[in-house]
Order: C-alpha cells, then sequence, then structure tokens
C-alpha cells in the first residue's frame, strides 16, 4: 500500500502557529521540532551546569562547608541526568537528528511526524518534573546510576520521580530512534543510496539500533526498581535475597551503549563539518561506515567493564577487557581518517573547524584514557575515582559538547539565515578549550592518588590541585557568555549568510535559508555526492 | 500504537495528490515490537541470572503447577490462530465473519486473563515471599498487561470492522494487521516466558 | 622527497623520545605499598607510553594540518579530492588492533601476576608462601575457606565506617592493623549498603556487596599509615567514610594485637 502525500497540507500548515509561536506548538515540522529539541536541552544545559559550578565550588575547600551532604549528592545525581538524558543525547540526536536527516534523505519530513512531536513533548515536563523533585522531600541522591541498595533506602519520593522521569526520556527516546530508523531506511529519496548517504545518516541509524537495542533494558530494569522502593519485593535488596550486582548488569547493559548514543551522532556530525571547511572529500567512506557498525555490534557487549571491582568472575572480566579495547580499532580508524581529511585541504580556520579539531584532540585523550580503564588491573585501581570522572568529562564534554558548539556554528546560518559572529565565536573556543582542560586534566591525578568520585569532603592534601579544576570550571562557566552574546547578536542583527555560505555540498545547503516547510520548493535534489569536494561538479546545484 | 499511526491527517488530504510513498508504518511497529523484546529479554535475563546465582531461602515456597499455564499456552496459540482467520476474512471482503473471528480471538484472551488471574490467587506465594515469587509476578503482570492491552486493541477493530461505516476495509487493512502482528508477539513472548519459568 | 621523509622520521621519533622521557620520569602515582604496587606501576608506565605517543602524535598531525593547510587569503577552490587510501587504512586498522592485542594480553599477564585470575576457592592453606601473590574478587565461599589464622580480618562496612574483627584475637577495631611483607587475606561484608575498601598505595580496590562476601588478599610491603577510603557512593557522609591501615613491624604488630585481645568469651 502506498500513503499519498499533499505537500500543501501535510503538516496542516494553516493550524500552525507562525513565527516564534510555532516553536511552543506541537508542530510537526521536523525542523521545529529540532528547533525545540535544541533549545530545551540548552536550558537544561544551564541547569546542569549551575549543578556543576556548585559542585565545583563544594570542592574549591576540603570540607563539607557549601552545602548539606545530601543536598550535594543531590546536586550530583541531578547534574548526571540532566546532562546526560536531557542535553546530550536529547540534542545529539534529537536536535540535529530532526533537523537534518530529513535533508539528508531527500525527505519533506521524518517518517512518523506525529511520533516525533510526541517524542520531544515527552522531554520538557519530564525535566521540570526531575529539577521540581528537589522541593518535594529531596532528588534522588543514589547518583545518576542509581545503584541498590542505595536508591532503596534513600528518601523514596525523590528516587521514584526520578525513576519516573528517566522513563518517558527513555521512552522518547526509543520513540526518536524508531523514527529514524524508519526516516533513513524507508524514506529516501529514489535514486539514492545507502552508500550515498552523508555520514551522519549512518552514525544516526547505528545510533538508533543502539536506542532500540538497549534503552528498553533499562525501562525494565527502573521498573523492577522501582517495584522495590514501592511494593517491598527484593530484586535488588539483598535483605530479602535479592542480588545488587544483577541491576548493575542490567543498568550497564543500557548505559554503556548509552555512551555510544551520545557519542556516534558526533562522530557522524563532526565528518559533515570537516570536508565542509577543509574542502575535501570524506576520507574513507566506506571504512567510516563499517567502523560505526563495528563500534555498534562491539558496544552492545562491553557493558561489564563498569564493574570490575563488583565481583564479576574471572572469564567475564577477560572477554570484557579484550571486546572492550578492541572497540579503540573502529575509533581509531574514524580518528585517523579525520586527520587525513584535514591533510592537504585548505582549510578555513574559523570557530566550527576550531570547536572540531578540539573535539578530536580531547576525544584522543579521552579514548586513550578509556583503552587503559578497560584493562582489569588498571580499572581496580581508579575505579570510581576523580580519574574516572575526568575521562568520561574528556568523551561527552570535550568530545561531545565541543561537536555541539561546532555543529552550531556550522548550522547557524541555515537555520537563521544570518552568520554568526566569528570573533566571539574564537574568544568562545579558546576559553572553552581552556577552562575545559584546566577543570578535567588536573583530575587525572587526583584519581590515581587517591580521591574518590562523588565525595563533598576530602583530603587536604589534594586541595591545590582540586582549586586549578575549580578555576577551569569557572572559566567553562565564562565560556557560555560569549556563545550567548553571540546568538543573541546574530539573531537580531547579523550578518546575511545566504543560502549557502560554507559552499557546501550536503542536501540542506541546497535549499533557501531559512528552510521552507516543506524542504525544498520542488522536487528534493538527488545528492550523489555529499563530499564531492576539489572535483568537477556538474549538477548539483 | 495509535502514535505510529502518524499518516491519518496525510491520507484525508489526497485531493491533490503530488507524490507517494510506500507505507512504512508496518515497519515502525516491528522496529517498536523488537525494543519491547528487549524489555522481556532484560526481565528473563534477570530471572535467569537469580536463577543460576541465588539460591532459594530456606523455607521459602516457590512452587508452580502446570495445567493452569499449559491451558493458557493451548489458549494464545489457538487466539492467533483465529486472528490470522479474521484476517483471511476481512481481505475477502467477510466482514461479519472477520467480526466473528476477532471476538472469539478477544474472548480467548479474556479467558487467558481470567485463568492467570485464578493461577494467581491460588498460588502458594505472593509477591512479595521471595525473590521468585517476586521475580514471577514482575514477568507474568508484565506480559498480562500486554494481553490486556492488545485485547481490547481487538475489540476495538473488531467494532472498525463492522459492515456499515467500520473503518476497516481490505482497502485499509493496516490496523488489523498491526494489531495481529502485536498479538503473535505477545503469543510468541508467552511461550518462552512459559519455557523459561514453568518449565526449566 | 627524501627531505620530506627525513622530517617525518625526525618528528616520530621527537615523539617517542619525549613521550619515553615523560613516562620514566613523571611520577603521577602515590608510594608503592604492596605487592600488587610495583606491578601495577609497570602496566601503569607502558600504557602511559603508548597513550603519550599516540596523543602526542595526532596532537601535532591535527595542530599542523591546521596551521600548514589553512586557507590563506589569496587562495580559492578546493583541496584535493582524495577520497581515501586502501593500503594506509587497511595499516591505521592492523595496527592498533596488535597495539590493542598487545595491550590486553600484557594486562592480562599482570592481572595473572596481580593473583586475579586465580580461582578463590582452591587457596585454602594462606600460610604456606609469602611469594604467592593472591588478588580475589568476589567469591561465595563459606567461612571455612579462610584458614584461621591472625591474618585474617573480618571486615564490615556499614554506613559511614569501616569494621575490622579480628576473629583470633576477639576484638574488633576501627584501624586496620597489618604486619609488614605478610599476606592478610579479609572477608567483607556489608551491613547496609555497597561500599569500596580501597587503599591507593596498594592498588587495590573492592566493592563491598551486602548479601555476598567478598574476599581480598594482599600483601603489603612498606611501613605507614595509609588511608583506607570508600570508593562507592554509599549516602550523605560518603566523602568521610575512610579508616587507617597502619602497616608495622611484625613485633609492633604482636605488641598491638596482645594488648587488644581478649579471653574467648564461651557462651
Amino acid at each position: 500500500m502506498t500513503i499519498s502525500i499533499d505537500p500543501q497540507k501535510a503538516n496542516n500548515e494553516s493550524l500552525q502557529p507562525k513565527g516564534w509561536l510555532r516553536y511552543f506548538s506541537f508542530s510537526l515540522d521536523h525542523k521545529v521540532i529540532g528547533i525545540q529539541y535544541l533549545v530545551c536541552g540548552f536550558l537544561f544545559y544551564l541547569i546542569g551546569g549551575t549543578l556543576a559550578s556548585a559542585i565545583r565550588i563544594e570542592l574549591a575547600s576540603p570540607i563539607s562547608d557549601f552545602m548539606p551532604r545530601d543536598v550535594y549528592n543531590q546536586v550530583l545525581t541531578l547534574h548526571g541526568t540532566i546532562m546526560i538524558f536531557l542535553w546530550i543525547v536529547p540534542v545529539v540526536n534529537g536536535a540535529f537528528g530532526n533537523y537534518l536527516i530529513p535533508f539528508y534523505v531527500g525527505a519533506r519530513d521524518m517518517a512518523f511526524p506525529r511520533l516525533n512531536a510526541v517524542a520531544f513533548w515527552l522531554i520538557p515536563p519530564s525535566g521540570l518534573m526531575l529539577v521540581a523533585s528537589y522541593f518535594v522531600e529531596g532528588a534522588a541522591q543514589a547518583g545518576w546510576t542509581a545503584y541498590p541498595p542505595l536508591s532503596i533506602t534513600t528518601p523514596q519520593s525523590g528516587q521514584i520521580i526520578w525513576i519516573l522521569s528517566v522513563l518517558l526520556l527513555g521512552g522518547s527516546s526509543i520513540f526518536g530512534g524508531i523514527n529514524f530508523i524508519a526516516t533513513i531506511i524507508k524514506l529516501r529519496r529514489p535514486g539514492l543510496k545507502l552508500m550515498q548517504l552523508p555520514m551522519y545518516c549512518w552514525a544516526m541509524l547505528g545510533t538508533s539500533l543502539l536506542v532500540v537495542l538497549s534503552t528498553p533494558v533499562l525501562a525494565g530494569t527502573l521498573i523492577l526498581l522501582s517495584f522495590d522502593i514501592i511494593a517491598n519485593t527484593g530484586f535488588f535488596n539483598p535483605v530479602l535475597g535479592g542480588n545488587v550486582v544483577v541491576y548493575q548488569h542490567l543498568f550497564w547493559f543500557y548505559s554503556h551503549p548509552a555512551v555510544y548514543i551520545m557519542v556516534l551522532p558526533a562522530f557522524g556530525l563532526v565528518s559533515e563539518i570537516l570536508p565542509v571547511h577543509a574542502r575535501k572529500p570524506l576520507f574513507g567512506y566506506t571504512t567510516m561506515v563499517f567502523s560505526i557498525m563495528g563500534i555498534v555490534v562491539l558496544g552492545l557487549v562491553v557493558w561489564a567493564h563498569h564493574m570490575f571491582t563488583s565481583g564479576t568472575p574471572p572469564w567475564m572480566r577477560l572477554f570484557f577487557t579484550i571486546a572492550t579495547a578492541f572497540i579503540a580499532v573502529p575509533t581509531g580508524i574514524k580518528f585517523f581518517n579525520w586527520v587525513a581529511t584535514l591533510w592537504g585541504g585548505k582549510i578555513s580556520i574559523n570557530s566550527a573547524i576550531l570547536f572540531s579539531c578540539g573535539f578530536i584532540i580531547n576525544f584522543v585523550f579521552g579514548g586513550i584514557t578509556g583503552v587503559a580503564l578497560a584493562q582489569v588491573p588498571f580499572d581496580i585501581h581508579v575505579h570510581d575515582t576523580y580519574f574516572v570522572v575526568a575521562h568520561f568529562h574528556y568523551i561527552v564534554y570535550g568530545g561531545t559538547v565541543f561537536i555541539i558548539f561546532s555543529s552550531i556554528y556550522h548550522w547557524f546560518p541555515k537555520v537563521t539565515g544570518k552568520m554568526l559572529n566569528e570573533k566571539l565565536g574564537i574568544l568562545h573556543f579558546i576559553i572553552t578549550f581552556i577552562g575545559f582542560n584546566l577543570c578535567f586534566a588536573p583530575q587525572h591525578w587526583l584519581g590515581l592518588n587517591g580521591m574518590p568520585r562523588r565525595v563533598a569532603e576530602y583530603d587536604p592534601q589534594f586541595q591545590f590541585v582540586n582549586q586549578i579544576s575549580s578555576l577551569g570550571a569557572l572559566l567553562m562557566a565564562i565560556s557560555t557568555i560569549p556563545f550567548l552574546i553571540n546568538v543573541f547578536i546574530s539573531v537580531i542583527n547579523g550578518k546575511d549568510a545566504g543560502d549557502n555560505p560554507w559552499n557546501a555540498l550536503t542536501p540542506e545547503w541546497l535549499t533557501s535559508s531559512p528552510p521552507p516547510v516543506e524542504n525544498w520548493e520542488g522536487e528534493a535534489p538527488l545528492v550523489e555526492e555529499p563530499y564531492g569536494y576539489g572535483k568537477e561538479i556538474s549538477e548539483q546545484k | 500504537m495509535t502514535t505510529l499511526d502518524s499518516s491519518k491527517e496525510i491520507q484525508k488530504n489526497n485531493s491533490e495528490v503530488k507524490e507517494t510513498h510506500e507505507d512504512f508504518r508496518m515497519f515502525g511497529l516491528i522496529t517498536f515490537l523488537i525494543a519491547d523484546g528487549m524489555t522481556f529479554a532484560g526481565f528473563f535475563a534477570a530471572y535467569l541470572t537469580y536463577k543460576a546465582v541465588n539460591p532459594l531461602p530456606d523455607g521459602a515456597i516457590y512452587e508452580l503447577e502446570l495445567p493452569i499455564p499449559t491451558l493458557n499456552t493451548i489458549l494464545l496459540l489457538v487466539s492467533s490462530a483465529t486472528f490470522h482467520k479474521a484476517g483471511k476474512a476481512l481481505l475477502k471482503d467477510k466482514n461479519s465473519d472477520s467480526q466473528k473471528w476477532l471476538f472469539i480471538t478477544a474472548f480467548l484472551g479474556i479467558i487467558f486473563l481470567i485463568c492467570q488471574l485464578f493461577e494467581y490467587f491460588h498460588l502458594p506465594f505472593g509477591l512479595t515471599d521471595n525473590l521468585f515469587a517476586s521475580t514471577f509476578y514482575a514477568l507474568t503482570g508484565f506480559h498480562g498487561l500486554h494481553v490486556t492491552l492488545g485485547t481490547l486493541m481487538i475489540l476495538i477493530i473488531s467494532w472498525q470492522s463492522r459492515i456499515n461505516g467500520g473503518r476497516l476495509t481490505s482497502q485499509n487493512m493496516f490496523p488489523l494487521e498491526a494489531v495481529e502482528l502485536y498479538w503473535h508477539f505477545v503469543d510468541g513472548i508467552w511461550v518462552i516466558l512459559f519455557i523459561i519459568l514453568y518449565l526449566l | 622527497m627524501l627531505n620530506k621523509n627525513i622530517y617525518l622520521i625526525l618528528i616520530i621519533s621527537f615523539v617517542f623520545a619525549i613521550s619515553f622521557w615523560i613516562g620514566f620520569n613523571v611520577n603521577l602515582l602515590p608510594a608503592e605499598a604492596s605487592i600488587n604496587a610495583p606491578i601495577y606501576d609497570e602496566l601503569f608506565k607502558i600504557l602511559f607510553i603508548i597513550g603519550l605517543i599516540i596523543f602526542i602524535g595526532m596532537t601535532i598531525a591535527v595542530v599542523y594540518s591546521l596551521f600548514k593547510f589553512r586557507k590563506r587569503n589569496d587562495q580559492i577552490g578546493d583541496g584535493i579530492a582524495l577520497e581515501g587510501n586502501l593500503s594506509l587504512e587497511i595499516v591505521w586498522t592492523i595496527i592498533p588492533s596488535i597495539i590493542v592485542l598487545f595491550i590486553g594480553l600484557y594486562s592480562y599477564n599482570i592481572y595473572d601476576r596481580m593473583g586475579g585470575m586465580k580461582e578463590l576457592n582452591h587457596n585454602h592453606d594462606m600460610m604456606t608462601s609469602n611469594t604467592e601473590k593472591i588478588w580475589a574478587g568476589i567469591s561465595q565461599t563459606s567461612d571455612n575457606e579462610i584458614a584461621i589464622n591472625n591474618l585474617s580480618i573480618e571486615v564490615s562496612a556499614m554506613q559511614f565506617a569501616f569494621l575490622f574483627n579480628y576473629p583470633k584475637g576477639n576484638f574488633i577495631s576501627g584501624e586496620l592493623h597489618v604486619p609488614v611483607d605478610q599476606k592478610v587475606s579479609m572477608k567483607m561484608e556489608s551491613k547496609d549498603v555497597i561500599h569500596a575498601f580501597w587503599v591507593p598505595e596498594f592498588r587495590i580496590k573492592q566493592d563491598i556487596i551486602p548479601g555476598q562476601p567478598t574476599i581480598l588478599n594482599f600483601t603489603p610491603t612498606k611501613i605507614g599509615k595509609y588511608p583506607i577510603i570508600c570508593a562507592e557512593l554509599c549516602g550523605p557522609y560518603h566523602g568521610g567514610m575512610r579508616a587507617s591501615i597502619i602497616v608495622e613491624e611484625e613485633s609492633d604488630y604482636n605488641e598491638w594485637f596482645n594488648k587488644n585481645k581478649k579471653p574467648e568469651v564461651n557462651l
């Protein structure tokens, strides 16, 4: 059976509010939903960043003096949960995915626009609920991992709200994943082959597979945990005969792939940004595709490396060590390919490329510590210390958040039709890069020398290094200011960008800026070589 | 499932058809069912791990009897067949036949739920008695929730396949096909559950 | 072309030299106070050097590309249309695979030397030799599998303290005293939530899991007082959940032990 589309009325245009009001409506336009994801995610980023600042202020002195101890635990739990489930996952998947994927497959919208809007509108209420839980009986305070039995014994209302909101966010994520898979596989423009798709489509396909396969397991686990809390069952409660390690297995079965859910889209985005600004084709397209799929497969079978100290049998440790370390191979291929993409190009030095290169440097560092952490004997010493904190911030902040900023600089002209100010952008990059490395590099040393994570008080000998770290955090907080100023100034009074300021070849640049509601005036263009820079291009426009 | 039905709006306004694309709602549904299946997989994995690692404490009661669940297995397998009949009947434009088969399927689903509740009330252990009791109730309860949803959806589509004014026709089979796939999925899960929970 | 190769070789040897120099001269780790520590530090050094080579190499490559291939004002047009190079890609698939495999096998060897791969149930007599290093994770053993000697200690962790029970002396201490150069075997149990026993100077850590006793064996080698840190979030006072381990001469230890020893109480 086929479904007919009427381009004029498909989105019920007449019923949708116009102008800025449409961003507050149940819009079915994928571009509106993408912006909704981005802005909503950024607001939660500001909340999560404020919480991070509170943590760093507390840690500037070795005693617990800035806030009560249980509030500190709530702050770190909320910080982790907000940053992961409300900022990085929705933005790097939802925002850029919704905005770009329909362009890339040559469609007028996502496969299921209504489901798409539902997926977005699950996020603000669950996020607000999570933040508001602080004012009830105190928010959840068992960390974002919510390990039982701690999560069972701490005040219950906060933990239940946490579970509920993570379940809703997980549901949103699954709906989004289904939508992306259907869009990429089924909604491609006739004549467009899979191997002609821009790399971000592949990254989102891999990510969505991980979302669909692993998020439901987290949902099931959290349902069991909520039974333990509400109904007094004993799945994870040792007092009632339960087994706490089973929770950890189930939890990490989702939460390790969650790392790839956070970084694979970033890999895709950087593969779009680098060729445009380096004026060169993406190096090794085919190997890039295979390495994404390799990461997806390996990513599903490495979860127990988070549990080397929680009592896993030796054979399991060996298997998970080797499997984890091997993820470095496909990941490494991608990084070498990106450097090869830069090599011999004509690189315009701008904010987008600087953030992308910052990403490469930070992520290589985080990847190296990651391979080290995968080794059982190494992990035993540094597990649950600041070394781990530093490692995953290098991955998710130095990696993904850098790419989010890079992407904002890259696609802002498309979305608004205005250019961002380059001087402010480069200032933003410099402060962020210095602040980030100042904040997190010293934490490796802290972890190696005996500072566990999630503590409000620590050995006074670590005070100096912690203060350096807090100074870095201050710089990171400051770095948001030039960015926000830049965005506000540019939206109101930015230089006109034109349709294709970067002379890019990927399909989203072949329409007007900002794009019309149905993406293209006429038929969607067939872009067979999205990275055909440096070649004689006859028909692209 | 209704959220997956994205194209409702699109179909209404097909006066000025300009473009068409194939129907991929079924594809979306299959993806969703894979996700749903992973939830069950998580539960099964937890149950099997408990079975391997956590011994039943002394004095704890966890005994299951086979007759009712075997009957339930048969009920669900038969209902899968009757649902299939309903689909075939609708394809041949025999709406009343289709409706009849759907009612039988829904009836079998309800009997299944009644049997399940009967079993619950006659089991020698309660939800919080021990780990295995909790896991048993969580698994069968989660599955029962799926059966309940499925039965409701069958009743809805049987109303929609009525002869005059029904939405379901041989030209518009999707709602029936979607619920049928979902129902087969729920049956399949039950068979796995039956093997793991009762037979192992 | 020859010139270019010479520069490349020079840069690579520079990267290697500086990495090795940093690897051998920069110490990021605390004191080594157990048999495990030097083994761990050996692994750390290797990983550190390999990591530095890759990191410095990649950073130089990125920064150099940005500088060398930046677009000058007078330039127009695109870079070279190079879409890939199969042999190059095969090279940078195979070399990392070999490195990763080497690291994996090497760390397996390290772990084995730490005693991590041994099945706990077979370590019945712990008095036999000091050279046999046992590092042990979890094991659902019965009590009699821990040899009854002065150095088997039962650790119980609770919110927010460690208690060390010396069954032989029939007393409980808040400080862990052990003699130097003797194997200590600990059976650890948690009263409430998950805790972790971590001594950074010993490079050992083991979660203490409620409902599942864990076993941790180590041999201290250096006299001194080291912190015992709880490394698993266990509640509001998690950061304050610390204790001390005091490694002392055997005579000092015996003195301490005899002072605290209580007569057996027969019930």
